[in-house]
């Protein structure tokens, strides 16, 4: 039952949730390695789009993922195979990974929460177009329909890694994925669910990155967050997924555990639909509810994964809300945006930040943005620019996004 | 657990604005008159059911973030009002922390069109006022803008039960302590792409659109009581197990219903219901398929019948052209019956 909701164990007291399988996709490549090596040593993976005509766009870069040929191996017919698109199979990739390390069977319910923006865009693009250009051609349209459902992408996974359970598609723009992955926390906070699989997905399409070239959002160069000198953001495509599982569960079955996630906190901003309120009140709310369910300070956070999109609002306004929230401590504190190197990745985003963070705790490093040229003076707070190691127990992640939707999430290093 | 009551219902539909017109149309049960829509490339026109103009323009439509929203933003607020009713004050003075959640399948699918038309033809000259709009999430932060609400805000996307799993996350969050009142909306918006898709796999079906809002707490109101008794797993409807199948372990998870329980459908015929002993009524067949917002009609249909004592309780089933089969049951507390005072 969803309502009322049957709770795995009697601990009336909060779970600890500990991540127990990642996987990650994104321009850097397919998988935890590529991936850690690529944040680590602040790469960029920006180029010229390939995936559509961009000749009539005034930006005409990306960090577009190279999608291995073959999927891994799942339990879907030829038949879905077939119907696939990219979102759908970067999804597939991020999941098989994290499901693989997880170690979790098919036999008990897992519920699957899921982000997104635009889930399979590319059907919607196609049947338009034909629907547009031939409107008496009817070949292939249904199908295009039934994948274009956003909840299609997640079924597809289930069906292919053999789950069952509940699927809930979230998509709050640019902050999904996160808002994805604190609800998952929270099902097994609360006790409602033992174990979840949970993340972000979203592919390059052209109406997506149309939608962002006339906003004039779109930086001609690869972007450059919390630059004195940043003209805007890089899209980008990927996807990353975490198994989450309430830690007496994982320990009693001997798993490994990548880290934990210890706060959550969603707020709305009600400024603009596309502009955060200039002094970051939202996301400032955001990241105080997350150290209010984590029991922790700013004084006690390591490392911020910023939102940083690049743009000069986004990041003045984030910049505000980090120096607020973290008052004196801002001047020591590290932060950094990954998105300098894989671009911003919409509903993927917040999860493969939340990956991101996961291995800099893992590693004890910080990931840095090697392309900034300029510090934006505002900026009190010290921005990463070369790889460093670094002592790292708690590291914090916001994702922001358009109809002010803010999401910030803590991770523990996992002793 | 905490419990989680029904406080307020709201309704914008093909049959009008409000829950009266609502429920004067499925008294009815008669299904509505069909409009033309015409559909680019072809000489004939789509059927649909359009939501009516309201009867006196509201006054929400002033509000900044409203003038350019999409129609579903519109049907949206229009029935989250009906529903929050005198506590929007509550909640602009910040006395009350509200929790969104907006329920989808096709979302601002005319902006997105007309964004997507336009970026076809020329992407440089494609509108920058239109694309936001088109983002999902769009309509539940007008919605919030409107309200001055800066709490929790989801917009779950997916067939019509997602409505339902929408009600099991803000029951979710009122226990957790999150936010003190939760509304759940589900609204859809016309538009010839998606009557034009609809056709593709049911040429009788009717696409309408509106919205449709419960406004949930744990407390119960001073008059009668509909309380949320439960809400099903949602089953997984597709190839395997199947619909059936995926209908039958939904039910299963019900109490079986007696006489003076009310039965709410997407449509009459299902065997799994045959046996239902008391009345049934089919919003998607007076009002058309709506997707979110047909979930979200049934379920003010349902609460709208215990509230003025036509029935004692009511499920609601949402097995429809969608992927997953997933039910609810509401009840009048002060009518428990013997099966659910006794059970765990």
């Amino acid at each position: 039952m969803l309502f009322p909701a049957p709770r795995f164990s009697n601990v009336a007291k909060s779970h600890r949730v500990v991540v127990t399988g990642a996987g990650i996709i994104t321009a850097f490549g397919a998988g935890w390695k590529v991936n850690a090596a690529g944040f680590r040593s602040g790469r960029t993976a920006f180029r010229p789009v390939t995936l559509f005509d961009v000749s009539r766009q005034r930006c005409k870069i990306a960090a577009e993922v190279d999608l291995p040929d073959n999927l891994p191996p799942n339990r879907l017919s030829c038949g879905d195979l077939r119907r696939l698109q990219r979102a759908a199979r970067l999804l597939l990739w991020a999941g098989h990974e994290a499901w693989s390390q997880c170690g979790w069977t098919g036999e008990d319910p897992v519920p699957l929460v899921l982000g997104t923006t635009s889930g399979e865009m590319c059907h919607g693009q196609d049947y338009l177009r034909q629907a547009l250009r031939t409107p008496r051609c009817f070949k292939h349209q249904a199908s295009r329909v039934t994948h274009y459902l956003v909840q299609q992408q997640g079924i597809n996974l289930a069906n292919a890694l053999g789950l069952h359970g509940e699927v809930v598609n979230i998509s709050n723009a640019c902050a999904s994925g996160a808002n994805a992955i604190g609800h998952a926390w929270e099902m097994v906070r609360a006790g409602r669910s033992e174990r979840v699989l949970t993340g972000g997905y979203d592919a390059l399409c052209h109406l997506t990155f149309a939608g962002f070239d006339t906003l004039q959002v779109l930086a001609a160069t690869p972007c450059r967050p919390f630059d004195a000198g940043r003209n805007g953001l890089t899209l980008g495509e990927g996807a990353a997924v975490l198994a989450l599982e309430d830690s007496v569960s994982a320990q009693k079955r001997g798993a490994e555990i990548l880290g934990e996630i210890i706060g959550y906190g969603a707020t709305t901003d009600t400024h603009h639909l596309t502009q955060p309120q200039p002094e970051g009140i939202a996301a400032l709310a955001a990241m105080r509810a997350a150290c209010a369910s984590a029991g922790v300070v700013p004084e006690q956070i390591d490392y911020v994964n910023a939102h940083g999109t690049a743009t000069p609002q986004n990041d003045a306004s984030e910049t505000a809300a980090i120096q607020s929230w973290a008052g004196a401590r801002a001047a020591t504190l590290p932060v950094s945006s990954t998105k300098a190197g894989v671009g911003h990745l919409l509903g993927a985003a917040g999860a493969v930040e939340a990956v991101a963070s996961l291995m800099a705790l893992r590693g004890q490093w910080l990931p840095p943005e090697t392309s900034l040229e300029s510090p934006d003076p505002l900026c009190r707070f010290q921005i990463v620019r070369q790889p460093v190691d670094a002592k790292l127990n708690t590291a914090l992640s916001n994702s922001f996004g358009f109809g002010g939707a803010n999401a910030s999430l803590i991770f523990r290093r996992w002793p | 657990m905490s419990r989680v009551f029904v406080r307020g219902l709201g309704a914008v539909s093909p049959a009008g604005w409000g829950v009266p017109a609502l429920r004067d149309i499925l008294d009815k049960e008669r299904p509505l008159p069909v409009q033309s829509l015409a559909r680019p490339g072809w000489d004939k026109s789509l059927p649909v059911r359009a939501v009516p103009p309201p009867p006196v323009r509201p006054s929400f439509l002033a509000h900044p973030r409203l003038r350019r929203a999409s129609p579903m933003t519109h049907y949206a607020v229009g029935a989250a009002l009906e529903a929050l009713g005198q506590d929007v004050e509550l909640i602009r003075s910040g006395a009350q922390k509200l929790g969104i959640v907006a329920c989808t399948l096709t979302g601002g699918i005319s902006y997105s069109r007309r964004f997507y038309e336009e970026a076809l033809q020329n992407p440089a000259t494609a509108s920058p006022m239109i694309f936001p709009e088109t983002v999902f999430n769009s309509s539940a932060s007008h919605l919030a803008a409107y309200l001055d609400s800066s709490s929790v805000n989801y917009t779950l996307v997916g067939d019509a039960g997602t409505f339902l799993q929408g009600l099991a996350v803000a029951a979710g969050w009122l226990e957790s302590g999150f936010v003190g009142a939760c509304l759940v909306i589900g609204a859809e918006e016309p538009d010839w792409t998606v009557s034009d898709a609809l056709r593709l796999f049911d040429s009788r079906t009717v696409h309408a659109s509106g919205a449709g809002a419960l406004y949930l707490k744990s407390q119960p109101p001073s008059s009668t009581a509909v309380e949320l008794a439960a809400i099903s797993d949602a089953f997984a409807a597709t190839r395997i197990p199947g619909r059936a199948e995926a209908t039958r372990k939904m039910r299963a998870q019900l109490p079986i219903g007696s006489p003076d329980e009310l039965l709410c459908v997407c449509e009459r015929g299902d065997a799994v219901w045959s046996d239902w002993p008391g009345r049934v009524v089919a919003p998607r067949e007076i009002l058309g398929e709506a997707f979110a917002a047909s979930a979200a009609w049934q379920c003010v249909a349902a609460c709208d019948a215990i509230e003025h004592r036509r029935c004692s309780a009511a499920n609601v089933s949402i097995t429809g052209a969608g992927l997953q089969a997933i039910a609810a049951r509401f009840v009048n507390p002060n009518f428990l019956n013997t099966q659910e005072a006794t059970s765990p």
